[in-house]
């Protein structure tokens, strides 16, 4: 069979920052991915006994866990406004680049707004861990 | 008018697999994740603690068992269908991308259903009040 032409690789471009908007709704879906083994751990942890959940919970609740959750807030809220950026794009609407890079804003303020909602009410409204 | 054949067109012009249906699967679950992410993220901020009694009550109370195996079913999907597309793109030895893209959806596979298996035996062990 014949070598086709593919299409050039992100390295031919110029930055954007739109580009990073992308990469980062990989990055964040992949962190999400590993948040949904976290999830299913605690869901076992708790069918399986007290001493299997006080493990969960040692991890979890430790300084690294606690770094991991705050993590998962952060990426769920981006990646919740970037979808609703995609899923526009996908009626076929706001695809011109000056639009493009004004959603991209408004995704990034509504990332840090929602995230630091979440972060606040998690680890300092005082609800016990 | 061409003499080429409808097939000798489309030869070696890229996947006639499943696109269509992958990126509509995408799509579905991504609209279905909207509202079952935001009501996980409140119920777990307004679970007054997170220790066993109170976490058990909480996953068996009311309809909760379904909606978590919802969510947990939804994310799996949601979640292997962009892992997938992530491994397609990011190995270039076919070898190692179809390990890999194996590998992917046998672990989602397991975690939904261990972690639906888990809500369901919680669901039935705990008496809870709602």
């Amino acid at each position: 069979m014949r070598q086709r032409p593919l299409s050039p690789h992100i390295g031919v471009y110029k930055f954007a920052y739109t580009m990073a908007t992308s990469i980062a709704h990989r990055a964040t879906g992949i962190v999400l991915s590993v948040g949904l083994l976290a999830l299913a751990g605690w869901l076992i942890a708790a069918a399986s006994g007290p001493e299997s959940y006080a493990i969960a919970v040692a991890i979890l609740g430790g300084a690294f866990g606690q770094l991991l959750l705050a993590g998962w807030l952060v990426a769920f809220s981006y990646h919740l406004f970037n979808g609703l950026r995609h899923l526009n794009w996908d009626l076929g609407r706001g695809l011109e680049k000056p639009e493009a890079r004004r959603s991209a804003a408004i995704v990034v303020v509504a990332t840090v707004l929602l995230a630091a909602a979440f972060i606040y009410v998690a680890f300092f409204a005082g609800v016990p861990r | 008018m061409s003499l080429r054949s409808p097939l000798g067109k489309v030869l070696g012009r890229g996947s006639a697999k499943q696109g269509v249906s992958h990126w509509w699967a995408q799509r579905v679950t991504a609209i279905a994740l909207i509202p079952l992410t935001l009501w996980f993220a409140f119920q777990l901020v307004h679970l007054p603690t997170a220790n066993y009694d109170e976490v058990r009550a909480w996953v068996a109370s009311g309809l909760n068992p379904v909606w978590l195996m919802l969510f947990i079913g939804a994310v799996a999907w949601h979640s292997a269908l962009g892992v997938q597309v992530v491994i397609e793109d990011y190995i270039p030895k076919k070898g190692a991308k179809v390990t890999a893209l194996l590998a992917s959806t046998f672990l989602h596979v397991v975690v939904a259903v261990a972690g639906s298996y888990a809500v369901l035996r919680i669901a039935f062990t705990t008496f809870s009040a709602g």
